[in-house]
């Protein structure tokens, strides 16, 4: 079963990664973070880096869109919600399909260019679809106040099984309710099979090629490889993880806007890439729950908590403090996250996965150790 | 010499003209199977604008180049590759990120899935037919030992051994080589030249830009003298070394 092997350390850390995203209801009690609502956030962006990693962090090419796809994902799975039925799989299934369909356009243009232009290019691109989703297509997109269930949709496959309820339905699975953990676990089994699908292509002969692109392109193509449907398979590849990602948003919360493609929405998921570390397995993942968690804690922050948190200080000081700590906090949190990606990427390029590197070689572990000395002794097995 | 049976490589009445510089005139070179052929000439001669040509990096602005009865004008790099034809670069152009070991099996990738092939469901470790050519043809070039390294970590010299690995593993039909030991210590150019003796008999055709004399005289089995742009002589090396307009052209010109 070729489809399902990995290599031994890569299975280790799906093994580990999904007893970690499993049990996020546990682990993140400590932290305050253990309601549906945010975990639903962490694994469904954790899904959206994964999959923007798999154009950044192998290709290189850096898109300034992506949002444009987790955006038109949202509204896929709505209208799929609206037109046909409640049940996620078919909204998930549309809301990946029209994430390609996009990717593919969007892509087929903008990788006639590379390095900033072909980011420009997508920025532009992602920034024309969250002008007509507020202007012209507003038929489709309902403009302003966003895309929502309505009690008169047509909803022709649920209609086939029975009368609507009164009040309006909520998304299902098979029948069955998803409602705050059900719904969290739904996103965390997609999380974890979008994640192995990663891993994947990491490992596979398609991520050498991807690795390759971005390292000497030149020598790729007199190497005798097409480049350019290589770059075009990682956009599309990525385009529909963030269909998948916005599709998902949809079931958690049946409302499409079109501020989710904005180009801070973009921002974001390079931030998060970036923050955890381009090209590695885990870094998108944990620059996405870091983000996402210090979004959640800074924004609810308000002057209130600032002076209680500050109390101990004497009066005077304590004004001043607030003042200055208040600018970082709530509305303003953006600035915290602006400072936090500056001093990553001054001191840690690499991001986080980076300083875990260099903690490991400054504190080499016992198991670290020990196989150093085996290798001294028999060199034979250094490999 | 354009009536030969065995010509494989034929670049026939080029013309290149940048502007109004003629870069390249009337250019008409016959290469047959399996010889290495040497294009010399003083600097700005129209070396590498010809290997440029051939490669199909520059279009000519008249001519074309006939690769086994395939134009090879108008083609894309990758297109040329894939009929059997593979390039040394001048800086060897490898990929610096990769090891050593997947810089060379890349390569075999495109020999055996072509142009353009998503290839994920089995793992790299997975395609141990791939893995054993490349370990065998980085023994043949002496880097056997460096096959877990990043490739940006090895020396001009070494680079420039994995970059023929690279070419190597694809079997190619016709190898050019831009001037495969410019930049190179003396040490690095002799380990280089014995690299090169030592696939000459694998039966490919080569075409080598070289300034280096050494080198061409102990590779070459027939020689054209570029200068200005022209062929001003071809043949043997023995009767190329000889000829007067060849000495005039390097010993009588900018020198």
């Amino acid at each position: 079963m070729d489809f399902l092997r990995l290599p031994k350390k890569d299975l280790i850390t799906f093994a580990v990664f999904s007893v970690v995203v499993l049990t996020m209801p546990i682990w993140l009690q400590p932290f305050g973070a253990a309601y549906p609502g945010l975990m639903q956030k962490f694994v469904i962006f954790a899904i959206l880096a994964v999959g923007f990693n798999i154009l950044f962090g192998l290709t290189g090419y850096l898109s300034f869109g992506h949002a444009a796809f987790l955006g038109v994902g949202s509204y896929t799975a709505v209208w799929s919600f609206k037109l046909l039925t409640m049940d996620a799989i078919p909204a998930l299934i549309f809301a990946v399909v029209m994430g390609g369909v996009f990717a593919l356009a969007i892509g087929y243009v903008s990788l006639r260019r590379s390095g900033i232009y072909f980011s420009i290019l997508t920025l532009a691109f992602a920034q024309m679809s969250y002008n007509l989703a507020y202007s012209v297509l507003t038929p489709i997109t309902n403009g302003e106040t966003a895309l929502q269930l309505a009690r008169t949709d047509p909803r022709i496959i649920d209609g086939l099984f029975g009368e609507a309820g009164a009040g309006l339905p909520s998304p299902s699975l098979l029948g069955a309710n998803l409602n705050g953990f059900e719904a969290f676990y739904l996103c965390a089994v997609v999380l974890l099979v979008s994640f192995f699908i990663a891993q994947k292509i990491f490992v596979s002969p398609f991520g050498m090629m991807l690795r390759a692109i971005k390292s000497n392109q030149t020598r790729m193509s007199y190497t005798g490889f097409n480049t350019r449907p290589y770059a075009l398979a990682a956009f599309v590849i990525s385009g529909m993880y963030a269909g998948l990602a916005g599709g998902l948003l949809a079931i958690t919360d049946p409302l499409a806007g079109a501020e989710r493609m904005q180009w801070t929405a973009s921002g974001e998921i390079v931030l998060m890439t970036i923050l955890g570390g381009v090209g590695t397995m885990i870094g998108p993942v944990i620059g996405a729950w870091l983000i996402k968690y210090l979004e959640n804690i800074f924004s609810a922050f308000n002057e209130g908590t600032l002076h209680r948190v500050f109390s101990f200080l004497p009066d005077g000081v304590e004004e001043w403090v607030v003042l200055i700590a208040s600018k970082f906090v709530g509305e303003g949190w953006h600035l915290t996250l602006g400072l936090v990606f500056m001093l990553v990427v001054i001191f840690l390029p690499g991001g986080i996965m980076e300083g875990v590197r260099r903690l490991r070689a400054a504190f080499p572990s016992g198991s670290s150790a020990r196989r150093n000395r085996r290798n001294e002794l028999n060199p034979s097995a250094a490999e | 010499m354009n009536m030969r049976e065995n010509v494989v490589l034929h670049v026939a009445d080029v013309h290149k003209n940048f502007g109004g510089l003629h870069a390249l005139a009337d250019i008409d070179l016959a290469v047959e199977e399996g010889k290495t052929h040497a294009i010399i000439g003083p600097n700005g001669a129209g070396k590498s604008t010809l290997l440029n040509v051939i490669i199909g990096r520059i279009p000519p602005t008249s001519g074309a180049v006939v690769f086994d009865g395939e134009v090879l004008t108008g083609k894309k790099p990758h297109e040329i590759n894939q009929l059997g034809v593979s390039r040394v670069f001048q800086t060897p152009e490898i990929f610096p990120e990769l090891s050593v070991l997947h810089n060379v099996m890349t390569p075999a990738f495109a020999k055996r899935d072509g142009a353009f092939r998503i290839n994920m469901t089995r793992p790299l470790d997975g395609e141990a037919a791939i893995r054993e050519e490349a370990e065998a043809m980085l023994e043949d070039v002496g880097l056997a030992e460096r096959i877990g390294e990043h490739a940006g970590a090895l020396s001009r010299g070494d680079k420039r051994r994995l970059e023929l690995a690279m070419c190597l593993i694809q079997k190619p039909r016709l190898l050019l080589l831009d001037e495969p030991t410019a930049g190179m210590s003396r040490h690095d150019t002799n380990t280089t030249i014995e690299l090169l003796k030592k696939i000459k008999s694998r039966g490919m055709t080569k075409v080598i830009i070289e300034h280096d004399m050494h080198v061409v005289f102990s590779l070459a089995d027939t020689i054209s003298v570029l200068a200005g742009g022209r062929i001003i002589s071809e043949g043997l090396p023995d009767a190329v070394r000889g000829d007067p307009r060849v000495q005039e052209a390097y010993l009588g010109g900018a020198h």
